[in-house]
């Protein structure tokens, strides 16, 4: 589905952000990418869809090198506030990008009406976005996303600008919404619980200028439970790992 | 496209670009230099425009003409007499209506009552144009200096007055109810954040009423045939016919001290109250 | 104690509460017209003629005519009317200019920057310094004014659009660049309304300035206007004219203000919101 190959970012000729990066995104996956901060995760996001052109390496979408933002991809940004159109509904904004996609009208309204049950919003289509919460804010995002269809969803640090129990219950939507949706997932965050408890391998950045120190594969079973999941010895030896990664002052070889 | 080096601020005022990172001299030399080529092409453009005569020449003068005259202007000091008369006016009627509604805006502003006596009759009082009363300020005060300061107070009050009141009166409540919470009296919460706070507001209003006076005291000159001013001269030149090149320098010259003004106030206004800036988009 | 005492009271209450909040509102401008109005007729000055004059006066020039023209004069068909087309005229000729041209500059960063000293510039002039200018190219006739009032009330249109279009949040940018919506649908469905409240206030002070140039357009060389009417009254020594045309414009300019926020605030009623919600959260 994805393919970076040897990714690396300056934001000037001094400062280079991202060194080398380099892994793949395999159909139907949930992969975190976590680090440190500054460590380039946004505009690494940025430029797997296309809106950043890196200072150099490639990045392949679905086998075609990405120039420009590429067909059958979406993104979650962190601020939802600002993301979302504040001049339009719930609705008018989930339709805006299906309206220049060829589909129908009828086929339009079917979407919005799934995406929003999806996400549990069902009967606040009409409402506008700032006469919502920020966690319904951010689903409506999410729904917006879905409602595209995308192979690809791209978020960055979706949940960090939402309170602990709304990130809770954001973060189970996201696990249902890849099941139900069949979709690949790729996540930013600099939550290391959030990424154990969601993902099936979390890619761990060093400081910058920036590589991969290691790819973790979670491999605890799902369904996941924020409670249940989160007691576990796994998960906890899983999480301990990646943040002693992180916590390391220099970056170090691919763990074993 | 967001710009992540941060050298080049979106946020910072239009035209007057500052880097709050990365060597500040260097973005300061770009856009001088930006500054400069606008001028140069505008120049341009304009004596391409003129040089074409869609206008008979002596109706619309070349660009360089104009240019010509306006240095032959600078240098002359019955000219330069006329600048300090216009700008003496308007400084003067400034610094009354700053005197003036500086306190009294202060004074309804930390009053709820007050405030809400009386901004309806200044919702009523600001939109009356005060060059209507350029009329009644020749009957009255006849055609020298007074009547000039005098409408040029009166226009520079009210966006000074409707300033100050909205930054004395508007101030984020939770700055008072911390200071309520350090056992404040209401007097030293006036000195201490209500003024402080206000005092961007009244500068802006200060703004605002520089560049209203200017356009008073010259549209007072002109219609009141005055008898001494940049408004005063144009009339003159206008009415003994063929000097359009005079006219045309007289309202160029009149137009680079308006913006010259403006853009010192506005630097000023950056480099004193620059704080309020940050992290915010300018209106 | 039984229901309709309460009810009594609260009417007494509520009534109170209207009394006392129209007190507030217009006490202030009540008591100064009393003032003026007994201060006035003491002084004698012909200068400032009382209230009550004023308005007997103005009935006379501008509602003494037939009841098929709503008793309005020939005076508000000669002068009044002919003024307020000229000012909407040319205000609206300001905005259709102001705003596509400031949407077309603000899409570019250096173009915009590149123009700016220019707008500075010519934003600076002062109105009544163009007035000699577009007397000899355009005459004394309607064309004239209307164009000036363009011209002068057209900066903080196109400056504040120019602003508005270069501010869209960028957030907002990535978003439909990453939906691959297209370029003439960024700008319609999201330049544009992310931009709209700074162009409304641009049209806003624009309509103030509008109407300042109206007036100044008509103290020189013209045959008609409420301009003209007060300095012919000046003229002609008539005080109580002058006031009248002076009360008018005050009314004008308040009216036409306060039809504009009305305005606004249909149009931009989810700025209000989301902007409530942004300060309190």
């Amino acid at each position: 589905m994805l393919a970076v190959e040897r990714f690396h970012h300056a934001y000037t000729p001094e400062q280079l952000v991202a060194a080398n990066i380099s892994f793949d995104v395999k159909a139907g996956e949930i992969v975190s990418i976590v680090g440190p901060s500054g460590c380039g995760k946004t505009t690494l996001l940025k430029s797997l869809a296309g809106l950043i052109k890196p200072t150099g390496g490639t990045i392949r979408f679905q086998g075609k090198v990405v120039q420009g933002v590429p067909d059958g991809l979406a993104i979650v940004f962190q601020e939802y506030g600002r993301s979302l159109l504040p001049w339009t509904t719930v609705n008018g904004n989930i339709e805006l990008p299906l309206r220049y996609q060829s589909i129908t009208p009828d086929e339009c309204r079917r979407r919005v009406a799934e995406s929003l049950q999806a996400v549990d919003l069902s009967g606040f289509g009409e409402r506008y976005p700032w006469q919502l919460s920020g966690g319904m804010q951010q689903r409506v995002a999410i729904a917006r996303a879905l409602a595209y269809q995308p192979k690809l969803l791209l978020m960055d640090e979706p949940f960090a600008s939402v309170d602990a129990q709304t990130r809770a219950d954001l973060e189970d939507l996201v696990a249902a919404v890849r099941d139900q949706f069949e979709i690949t997932i790729v996540l930013v965050t600099h939550d290391i619980d959030e990424s154990v408890y969601l993902s099936d391998r979390v890619i761990v950045l060093s400081r910058p200028p920036s590589t991969v120190l290691a790819q973790v594969d979670i491999d605890i079973s799902r369904p996941r439970d924020q409670i249940k999941t989160r007691a576990m010895q796994q998960f906890v030896e899983k999480r301990s790992e990646i943040a002693q990664m992180i916590r390391r002052p220099s970056g170090s070889e691919t763990h074993p | 496209m967001s710009d992540l080096s941060g050298a080049a601020d979106p946020r910072a005022g239009f035209g007057q670009a500052r880097s709050f990172a990365g060597p500040y001299l260097l973005s300061l030399a770009a856009t001088a230099f930006r500054v400069v080529l606008g001028i140069f092409i505008f120049f341009l453009i304009l004596e391409l425009v003129t040089r074409l005569e869609l206008v008979p020449p002596i109706y619309l003068p070349r660009a360089s003409t104009v240019v010509r005259r306006m240095v032959e202007l600078l240098q002359d000091p019955k000219f330069l007499s006329h600048v300090v008369a216009t700008l003496y006016a308007w400084g003067v009627g400034l610094v009354l209506a700053t005197l003036i509604s500086v306190p009294i805006g202060i004074l309804i502003g930390t009053s709820e009552l007050a405030y809400k006596m009386t901004s309806p009759l200044i919702e009523f009082m600001r939109p009356i144009p005060s060059v209507a009363l350029i009329p009644l300020g020749i009957l009255l005060w006849g055609q020298g200096f007074s009547m000039k300061i005098i409408l040029v107070a009166y226009a520079a009050t009210w966006p000074i007055l409707f300033n100050t009141l909205y930054g004395v009166h508007d101030i984020d409540p939770i700055a008072v109810q911390t200071a309520r919470c350090f056992g404040l009296k209401q007097a030293a919460i006036v000195r201490r954040i209500s003024l402080p706070s206000a005092v961007p507001f009244i500068f802006t209003g200060i703004r605002i009423s520089a560049a209203i006076a200017l356009i008073v005291v010259i549209g007072a000159e002109l219609l009141a045939s005055a008898d001494s001013g940049i408004g005063s001269y144009i009339l003159f030149v206008s009415s003994n016919g063929g000097q359009m090149d005079s006219v045309l320098a007289g309202a160029a010259i009149a137009g680079i001290i308006g913006a010259l003004i403006n853009s010192a106030l506005g630097l000023i206004d950056r480099r004193l109250f620059g704080w309020r800036y940050l992290g915010a988009t300018l209106s | 104690m039984s229901t309709e005492g309460i009810g009594i009271d609260r009417r007494y209450a509520r009534a109170f509460s209207a009394i006392q909040s129209f007190a507030v509102r217009y006490g202030l401008g009540i008591a100064l017209v009393i003032v003026w109005e007994y201060a006035a007729r003491k002084a004698g000055s012909i200068f400032f003629p009382p209230p009550s004059e004023i308005l007997h006066r103005a009935a006379t020039l501008w509602l003494s005519g037939p009841p098929q023209r709503l008793f309005l004069s020939d005076s508000v068909f000669q002068d009044v009317i002919p003024s307020l087309l000229r000012l909407m005229g040319g205000w609206a000729l300001a905005v259709l200019i102001g705003v596509p041209l400031g949407i077309l500059i603000g899409r570019s960063r250096n173009l915009s920057d590149l123009v700016n000293p220019a707008l500075q510039f010519l934003r600076a002039i002062p109105g009544p310094a163009l007035i000699p200018i577009f007397i000899i190219l355009l005459g004394t006739e309607s064309t004239m004014r209307v164009t000036l009032i363009a011209f002068g009330s057209v900066w903080p249109i196109l400056l504040n659009t120019i602003e508005g279009t270069r501010t869209v949040d960028p957030v907002q940018l990535d978003t439909v660049q990453a939906f691959r919506i297209p370029r003439h649908a960024q700008l319609w469905r999201i330049v544009l309304p992310a931009a709209l409240p700074k162009i409304f206030a641009g049209m806003r002070v624009s309509l103030a300035l509008a109407v300042i140039l109206m007036v100044v357009s008509e103290l020189v060389a013209s045959t008609n206007g409420i301009g003209y009417r007060i300095q012919n009254a000046q003229i002609m020594f008539l005080l109580t004219d002058m006031w009248c045309g002076i009360v008018l414009l005050a009314l004008i300019g308040y009216t036409l203000n306060w039809l504009f926020l009305k305005f606004e605030g249909r149009v931009l009623g989810w700025h209000r919101g989301a902007r409530g919600r942004a300060a309190t959260s």
